[in-house]
């Protein structure tokens, strides 16, 4: 099973959100996570889904989203030629004793403090998929009182955009 | 003009060529039922016995004529019935448009009364939905639906309409002929990308090089109407031709070079021909499991070329060497030429010999056979006769033992396998084509189903001859039971009411019992000669079972001949 990454722009309408889900629920394929949000045409949503399968499963689920009537254009991309980034809000157990070993491990993360109270702190950390994990596991031996994360935002490199894609269809 | 959104409908689906419509009425589209009687000159409204029935027939009129159906249910209980019916048609790809009432656009979402989320439970069930809550958006939405249904691969549609929305006045202006062709094109060129002409001529190349070329056609071929290229393909090639079922009427069982239903109850020749081919193209067919069996021994000495209208089918069930993707005539007509005719396929011979080999059941003396009953109909009835099954023994009969010779002349439910399907579909093929003769072939336990329907043929005089194959028990399942759970017949003997003659008696059907060969033939004269809606009972063994067989998780060539 690989880790996979689908980009699709879709009608900014209510309901697509669940056709999408639904489809890949009663498909039974596996959504890692999804992330929506409006794009540059308020009409218009991108909605990054990160997706674990292999070849065959992913032409199938790509194949599908297309037969979707709201979702326009499907990309799959490929790590080496995207940038892709997510978002952790970390609540972790700082007492005095441990506090400066935490600061230190999330500025080597260049995350940020966004919040502070006597035992702990709220750390904000973005990053690719991987980094936000090791950044989990370092703290966890700390005590992690509670975790808040987003799901994948990827855009490919360089001029290539699927907006683009869209018009030429 | 400034019409209500209930006057709209009307004016969308009088423009859409609508002229008959099934449904039942109830509190949220009673606005709409008011305007359906103000315009009854211009659509006419089949009031059916429950909306399950009402889904079906209008996906049996969508089957024999090609165009869509519609189906108008109110909100709740009247749209949860729908559900089956649009399943079925979603499963067999059925142009279909669907009409629900809900509450008012205030009351959604507060479990309100006869308040369901049709559109969220059709889901997966439809090729999209609209739920429209404004008026403003009503006309829009209802084209859009019309055009959905009917383009690309086709399926139902579902429009939630709430009653205020029906009572809302907002202008109305016709769409021009201009404009729908516009949109439908737009449509259709989503679907189907343009074809290239290497990807032509590799596929050609593919099949001129094949020495035993299969041809196995499904519903595809029937919903694009290349019967005639199919049949041009298939002469130029030699080629034996295999049919899913849905494929029934695509290609003419008395041809030469028809081998028949394919798969779980196939005939051996296309069983064999699949496993033995070395090129399978697949035509408007999916590959289902009931054809595939054991997909890893399928086929599995071919190359498959695969020809859809959904690029989704390709490489979903079975992957294949090569595809085309888009409509099956336009790539039919661009490809036939292409292909090299031949005075003769490599193994015409062994095709031949295989058709040869049938059970000894198809041939068993008995009082009454399903066989002699499907020929018997078939002998009798004129050859634009169009045949409407349920689901079980009775159907896989039909599709073994009628020759079908034209597309949409067998109306069935294959993908969804719904039990109660027929008595509906056969309704709305009749309603289609008045002066046709239909002949829906059912079980003791599917028309038991939905039996109630027969008040609907009655009032509407609907001159249906229904054959119900009653061996008092649900066949398919109890032929499963014995083969391999030891005899235990489970919860499948039905040795019960009611008496079927006295129950089309009741409803104001003429209806006959036949017990053996020449009642039967007294009883289909009668039927035929009198016009009129009526039942012909037929005692068939309780153990007659549907031969060959593949066991499930088999490979398509292990087939059981005798039991």
């Amino acid at each position: 099973m690989e880790r996979y990454v689908l980009s699709a722009l879709v009608q900014n309408h209510a309901g697509v959100l669940s056709r999408v889900a639904g489809l890949f629920s009663r498909r039974g394929y596996n959504i890692e996570s999804l992330t929506v949000g409006e794009t540059a045409d308020p009409g218009l949503s991108r909605m990054t889904i990160a997706v674990s399968g292999d070849d065959a499963i992913l032409e199938q689920i790509q194949k599908q989203l297309e037969k979707l009537l709201e979702v326009l254009v499907v990309r799959r991309l490929c790590p080496e030629a995207s940038v892709s980034r997510e978002l952790a809000l970390i609540k972790v157990d700082a007492p005095s004793h441990s506090r400066a070993e935490v600061l230190q491990t999330a500025s080597i993360f260049r995350a940020r403090i966004i919040d502070v109270c006597a035992e702990c702190l709220t750390i904000e950390a973005t990053g690719d998929h991987q980094k936000i994990d090791s950044l989990i596991e370092l703290l966890r031996p700390y005590g992690i009182r509670e975790l808040a994360r987003t799901g994948v935002a990827s855009l490919e490199r360089g001029s290539v955009s699927i907006s683009l894609l869209l018009s030429l269809i | 003009m400034n019409y209500s959104g209930a006057r709209i409908l009307i004016e969308c689906l009088a423009e859409q060529g609508v002229d008959s419509v099934f449904g039942y009425p109830g509190g949220s589209v009673i606005a709409i039922y008011d305007e359906l009687h103000k315009h009854a000159d211009r659509i006419k409204h089949y009031l059916t016995a429950h909306e399950q029935g009402a889904a079906h027939a209008a996906d049996g009129y969508a089957r024999a004529t090609g165009k869509p159906g519609v189906v108008i249910a109110t909100s709740g209980p009247g749209a949860t019935n729908l559900v089956t019916g649009i399943a079925t048609a979603y499963m067999d790809s059925v142009p279909m448009v669907a009409i629900t009432g809900n509450v008012p656009v205030s009351l959604l979402g507060k479990d309100s009364f006869q308040e369901v989320d049709i559109a969220g439970i059709t889901m997966p069930i439809t090729k999209h939905s609209f739920i429209v809550k404004d008026v403003k958006d009503l006309a829009r939405c209802l084209r859009s639906a019309f055009a959905i249904a009917t383009t690309g691969r086709k399926g139902p549609v579902l429009v939630d309409i709430p009653k205020d929305v029906t009572m809302a006045l907002c202008s109305w202006e016709a769409q021009s002929e201009t404009e729908r062709a516009k949109a439908l094109a737009a449509l259709e060129a989503r679907w189907q990308p343009p074809l290239g002409a290497t990807e032509l001529a590799d596929a050609a190349a593919m099949i001129n090089a094949s020495k035993r070329p299969l041809l196995y056609a499904g519903g595809g071929i029937i919903s694009s109407g290349a019967a005639p290229e199919l049949k041009e393909l298939a002469e130029r090639l030699k080629a034996p031709v295999a049919l899913s079922l849905m494929g029934h009427g695509a290609f003419p069982a008395a041809h030469p070079l028809c081998t028949g239903l394919i798969g779980m109850h196939g005939a051996k020749a296309s069983n064999m021909a699949a496993s033995r081919a070395d090129l399978i193209i697949a035509l408007g067919t999916r590959f289902s499991d009931r054809v595939v069996g054991n997909v890893a021994s399928f086929a599995s000495a071919a190359g498959v070329l695969h020809i859809d209208i959904d690029p989704a089918e390709i490489n979903k069930n079975i992957r294949s060497g090569r595809a085309l993707k888009g409509n099956i005539k336009a790539i039919l007509q661009a490809l036939v030429p292409l292909v090299r005719a031949r005075d003769s396929s490599d193994w015409n011979g062994d095709i031949d010999a295989w058709k040869q080999i049938r059970p000894s059941s198809h041939h068993a003396d008995k009082a009454l056979h399903p066989r002699f009953i499907m020929e018997e109909i078939h002998a009798r009835v004129p050859s634009d006769a169009i045949i409407t099954t349920e689901v079980g023994q009775h159907q896989m009969w039909t599709a073994q033992f009628y020759p079908f010779s034209a597309p949409r002349s067998f109306i069935s439910s294959g993908g969804l396998g719904t039990m109660g399907f027929g008595t509906g579909a056969a309704m709305g093929a009749q309603v289609a084509y008045p002066a046709r003769q239909i002949v829906h072939i059912a079980g003791d336990g599917s028309f038991r189903m939905n039996c109630a329907e027969l008040a609907t043929i009655a009032h509407y005089d609907l001159p249906i001859l229904i054959v119900v194959m009653n061996n008092g028990t649900l066949g398919m399942v109890r032929q499963w039971q014995s083969m391999f759970f030891d005899g235990r017949h489970s919860a499948t003997t039905l040795n019960r009411p009611p008496d079927f003659v006295k129950l089309a008696d009741a409803f104001g059907l003429a209806a006959w019992r036949a017990t053996d060969a020449s009642s039967f033939k007294e009883a289909l004269a009668l039927a035929l000669e009198s016009r009129r809606p009526c039942l012909i009972e037929c005692a068939i063994d309780i153990d007659e079972s549907v031969l060959p067989m593949v066991p499930s998780g088999k490979a398509i060539e292990e087939q059981i001949l005798e039991p």
